[in-house]
């Protein structure tokens, strides 16, 4: 890649959107997860007894259960969220920056 | 109660290396309708070899299958690669014997992997071509950093290998009643087979096939435990809590992590480890480009967490149909051949000795694809980065750099069967601790830094990356395994049985350090390549294709 080319595409607009709004949303989702995880580890080494808690008064189902799953459930559902908007969003706007280098160098 | 519940827990990597070894392995009676099972799947991945022989021509055909590979593929194909024999036996295991506290090691296993999505699928995608090496040693000196990461990738599949084969041999020795010798070296040629002819290509699908039949005959266990519960949780942990030992206690977190810095720094060495597994990165190089990388974990994040959901289960059913089943007792009440045997019993008692073939066969299978995948990420770093980058400075031609490949995987392919055989009675529960620990202090930081920190230099990355890894390496021998448990001390010198808290922020702060006084030439032209390196990164401008064929 040529110093006429990086500034190019530097200099593109576009290229700025796409970087800023992937990076704030990629590490937005990465702490979400990490804080997810993070509190489940630390209860377990704190306070191990918090998910004996049963439910309700009626079940055996204890809150670890329902909150484990919901973590496993979560790390799916972020990295759909992610997915989803990368397929769209940051594809279309990666195309046009791909476009408009190739019109201008690849012609 | 704690301290019972303490003492049962084997430390994860303790868990992962030895799966079927602990717990008396004795040999079975020969066991026919699973070594039919397993021979079909034998004879349905030797086709599948020679099928993947005829369209391995290239170097790029054979390290990453053309980069023809689609993201459901290499999702199900990296799931594969994650959901070992340890997983489904030992983790299963873990719930029959503890409940609750099984689903803990699943969650850490998991939870790395939208990480790996978010920050560092795509990047790689974009700047690699073969080997994760590719990509840190992008703007930086070939040879330095591609010898350091060659020898971390090396030192990782084989600690890992070592660990596979060995429990390859005892499972086997188990389930088929074959010798132990026999079933080393059985999954060693199987490996060299499957990889010098069919590279890549014949790897993933071999991956691919098994991880669909575990997720088969996983789900299959799942619900016919509940079924007989009519579907009822209520029910089913009813039953699980009356009939276990430890009753209420099941339901709850137990001894698992005993203090934070151990919890932390599990949490570490499971989450970065895994983003610095050599034969796991080499996965993303497999698919078209960046976007069929990023659904591949998408996918693979999806199976492995419905696969660890089913585990699970199948440990509370295990609780219930076998703990209560004198046939699968012992006389002291204990469960025949070793905690990890629970998923197999259950597979019996939900579904008699055709089912216990199938799902026999598929643990065997397991073992085999997870060998290849990882004998090939070491052939690869042999060939690529050593053969060609190092000491060919990239001046050699594809055909002997693919010469070499194949060399080096029967190279490999012997030297883990002489070491499978080698260690067969010594404690290995060390070796993959070691493994995650080199992976999460060496490989990772300097991959992650290489695309991310823009003043990353050669000399940080070798410096700190080097200091990573020694720190590791000594940590895990002054550690409570290997010094007390295999040395005999009486006491450990590092009281930690997880380094990477200490050898992940050593390896940071190193390459930190080393790099911001870097005042070389060298130095700053690595920094002003950056640029370059991030536009290619964020947008694939420049990156591999995959191959026409």
């Amino acid at each position: 890649m040529t110093q006429e080319m990086i500034e190019y595409i530097k200099n593109n607009p576009k290229y700025k959107e796409l970087t800023q709004k992937r990076s704030v949303f990629a590490w937005r989702l990465s702490i979400t997860m990490l804080i997810l995880y993070y509190s489940f580890i630390l209860i377990i080494a704190f306070q191990p007894s918090f998910f004996g808690i049963p439910l309700s008064s009626e079940t055996i189902i204890t809150l670890g259960i329902p909150v484990g799953i919901i973590i496993i459930f979560s790390s799916f559902a972020l990295a759909g969220l992610y997915v989803k908007r990368a397929n769209s969003e940051f594809d279309s706007l990666t195309n046009e920056i791909r476009h408009d280098f190739n019109q201008k160098f690849n012609s | 109660m704690n301290k019972i519940l303490t003492l049962h827990f084997l430390p994860l990597f303790q868990l992962l290396a030895a799966d079927a070894i602990e717990g008396g392995v004795e040999k079975q009676p020969l066991n026919i309708s699973a070594i039919i099972i397993f021979l079909i799947f034998v004879a349905a991945t030797l086709v599948i070899t020679y099928w993947a022989s005829k369209r391995t021509k290239t170097a790029k055909d054979f390290y990453t299958a053309g980069g023809g590979i689609t993201g459901f593929q290499n999702g199900m194909a990296i799931a594969g690669d994650y959901m070992s024999a340890a997983s489904f036996l030992g983790i299963s295991g873990l719930v029959y014997l503890a409940g609750y506290d099984g689903l803990i090691y699943s969650i850490g296993f998991l939870v790395g992997w939208p990480i790996i999505l978010f920050l560092i699928s795509e990047r790689l995608r974009n700047l690699g071509k073969y080997t994760f090496a590719d990509v840190a040693a992008f703007r930086l000196q070939q040879k330095p950093i591609r010898t350091l990461a060659a020898f971390g990738s090396i030192a990782t599949v084989i600690l890992y290998l070592i660990a596979q084969m060995v429990g390859s041999g005892k499972l086997i020795e188990l389930l088929f009643g074959l010798e132990y010798e026999l079933a080393v070296v059985l999954v060693g040629a199987l490996m060299i087979l499957y990889v010098t002819f069919g590279g890549m290509l014949a790897t993933t699908w071999v991956q691919i096939i098994k991880a669909f039949l575990l997720l088969f005959g996983a789900t299959f266990m799942a619900i016919a435990v509940m079924v007989q519960f009519g579907f009822s949780l209520e029910q089913f942990f009813q039953k699980a809590v009356e009939v276990h030992t430890k009753g209420i206690a099941i339901m709850s977190s137990g001894g698992l992590v005993s203090d934070p810095v151990s919890a932390i720094s599990l949490g570490i060495a499971l989450m970065l480890g895994t983003a610095g597994l050599p034969h796991i990165l080499m996965r993303f190089f497999t698919v078209s480009d960046a976007k069929e990388a990023r659904k591949s974990v998408f996918y693979a994040t999806g199976f492995i967490g419905y696969f660890y959901i089913l585990t699970f289960f199948i440990g509370f059913g295990a609780i219930i149909l076998v703990s209560t089943n004198p046939e699968y007792l012992d006389a002291a009440g204990a469960i025949i051949g070793g905690k990890n045997m629970a998923a197999i019993h259950l597979s019996h008692a939900v579904g008699g000795n055709l089912f216990l073939g199938f799902i026999s066969a598929v643990a065997f299978a397991t073992i085999l694809a997870v060998v290849s995948g990882l004998t090939l990420a070491g052939a690869s770093a042999i060939s690529h980065d050593l053969y060609a980058n190092v000491l060919k400075a990239g001046r050699v031609d594809e055909m002997s750099e693919m010469k070499i490949s194949k060399i080096a995987t029967i190279a490999l392919g012997i030297v883990a069967i002489i070491l499978g055989i080698a260690f067969e009675q010594q404690n290995i529960a060390f070796v993959v601790g070691l493994a995650f620990a080199i992976a999460a202090s060496a490989n990772f930081p300097i991959l992650f830094l290489s695309m991310f920190w823009r003043k990353l230099t050669t000399r940080g990355a070798v410096l700190g990356g080097s200091l990573g890894l020694g720190v590791a390496v000594l940590l895990v021998i002054l550690g409570p395994i290997v010094w007390v448990q295999i040395l005999g001390n009486a006491q450990a010198i590092f009281p930690y049985k997880y380094p990477a808290l200490f050898s992940v922020t050593i390896a940071f702060i190193g390459i930190w350090f080393f790099s911001i006084t870097d005042k070389s030439k060298n130095g700053q032209k690595e920094i002003e390549a950056f640029e370059a390196q991030d536009i290619r990164s964020q947008t694939g401008i420049g990156a591999e294709g995959a191959s026409k064929h």
